[in-house]
């Protein structure tokens, strides 16, 4: 258990804090995992540094082709916002499927994204918009790919005791561009997926070929898999059914599930996985066409 | 360890107890504040007795450190109504027999009111979603929906 807890309200502030206790304090947020972490001996620290109250770390704001999400913003405000739903709408329909109400509340999408579980709703559709996470080690920051933040399973690159994730900056969409989000969860509220799939695409003006597709799926590695022999047969090519399947195929050669008594055995989960990136890719090329 | 102060907004009175810093903010509310009326279930967040409403929020107070309360405003089952004079949900779940064990009644009822103090007249998707992190072993949730449909005509006035 923890001897300290801390309100500071400024980034430099937080920062002194952790610097201050030398690896022994780590930062919190909505602390929704965390907090079960610590009841379960899984982590242990001596002081949270907890920066829920930071204000500017608390907004969600349009800045010259992207969005700045700060790292506070909750997965119940990203859901709700009319900026992300029209820049990002896979992000905000991804937000509204983290656990109940009470959770998207207080748990923040920096948090889903740093908990590095694999099937983690928001950090799926983040790393299929290609989404950058802002780090402040206290001297320098620098902008990583959420995708690239991964070690293993449940492991961030990220330090919560020396660094903290200051934003997400999150591409607008843009003209002729479609995404999709498709969840295979074995009920509908309160349930982990058992796969879940993001794609993102760009057509080219006549709107019948593809100039590039993104294709995320999860959880079937250590993070967001992208699979990239599928999106490599979309590049240039039309966007027919044919296409799609094909590439749908060739994008699960990079998964790789395990079989789990929660989630479903590796078997079924390879089978139906090309049939959601499938529904995935389909759905983002109608949305890219109405564009 | 050193205790901290909390000071918080506790069912509209100004309240301030010293708490040791890994202390939940549901064990505070039961065992030193003696607001039992707010249940402890699972402790991880799955089961949604111990909702309360934080800042206007429902909020697991089983996950919520202590310390988060500061300065915030909470709600509990306690501070919307009274033996005498209940809350239009505390009614219509004893009129539509929305209440079997009654365990789960509090959280549901916190969840239910943060859902109508945003949303007077929510349609059925709204009211799913805002009960969806609240488990109820006994009635099978239908009797819940209608209570909360009720209570929000009432509230209509």
């Amino acid at each position: 258990m923890f001897q300290a807890y801390y309100m500071p309200q400024t980034v430099q502030e937080a920062m002194d804090i952790l610097s201050g206790h030398k690896g022994q304090a780590a930062i919190i947020a909505g602390g929704t995992d965390l907090v079960l972490d610590i009841h379960e001996g899984k982590k242990n620290f001596s002081a949270f540094v907890d920066i829920s109250r930071i204000p500017n770390l608390r907004s969600i704001e349009e800045e010259d082709g992207f969005l700045r999400l700060g790292a506070a913003v909750t997965h119940a405000q990203a859901n709700r916002s009319a900026l992300v739903q029209a820049a990002a709408p896979i992000l905000a329909e991804a937000c509204g499927k983290v656990g109940s109400l009470q959770i998207r509340n207080v748990a923040t999408l920096v948090g889903n994204v740093v908990n590095a579980q694999p099937a983690a709703d928001a950090a799926v559709a983040l790393a299929a918009l290609s989404a950058k996470a802002v780090i402040d080690d206290g001297t320098t920051c620098r902008e990583v790919l959420v995708e690239d933040l991964y070690a293993e399973v449940g492991m961030c690159k990220v330090n919560p005791t020396k660094e903290i994730v200051t934003s997400l900056l999150v591409p607008v969409q843009k003209k002729r561009q479609g995404s999709a989000f498709v969840r295979l969860d074995q009920r509908k509220a309160l349930a982990l997926p058992m796969l879940n799939v993001a794609a993102v695409v760009q057509l080219d003006e006549s709107g019948e070929r593809f100039e590039w597709a993104r294709i995320i799926m999860a959880p079937v590695g250590p993070g967001p898999v992208r699979g990239f022999e599928g999106e490599n047969l979309l590049a240039g090519a039309a966007a027919s059914r044919e296409t799609i399947v094909q590439a749908a195929k060739a994008a699960v050669k990079h998964a790789n599930p395990r079989s789990s008594a929660l989630r479903g055995s590796r078997e079924y989960r390879l089978g139906v996985l090309p049939v959601l990136v499938k529904r995935a890719l389909e759905a983002a090329v109608i949305h890219a066409q109405k564009d | 360890m050193d205790l901290m102060k909390l000071s918080f907004m506790l069912n509209g009175e100004a309240t301030e107890i010293m708490v040791d810093p890994s202390d939940m903010l549901v064990d505070i509310l039961r065992e030193r504040l003696l607001l039992t009326g707010t249940k402890k279930g699972c402790g991880k967040g799955e089961c949604g007795a111990c909702t309360v409403i934080m800042d206007g929020a429902a909020v697991n107070s089983c996950m919520i450190p202590a310390m988060k309360a500061m300065g915030t405003t909470v709600q509990t089952i306690e501070g919307i109504g009274s033996p005498n004079q209940l809350h239009p949900l505390q009614e219509s779940f004893m009129d539509e027999g929305a209440i079997q064990c009654g365990f789960c009644t509090p959280g549901m009822i916190m969840s239910a009111k943060a859902l109508l103090d945003s949303t007077p007249h929510p349609d059925g998707a709204q009211i799913k979603e805002a009960i969806a992190g609240n488990i109820c072993r006994c009635t099978g949730y239908v009797k819940i929906e209608k209570a909360i449909l009720s209570a929000s005509e009432k509230l209509k006035g």
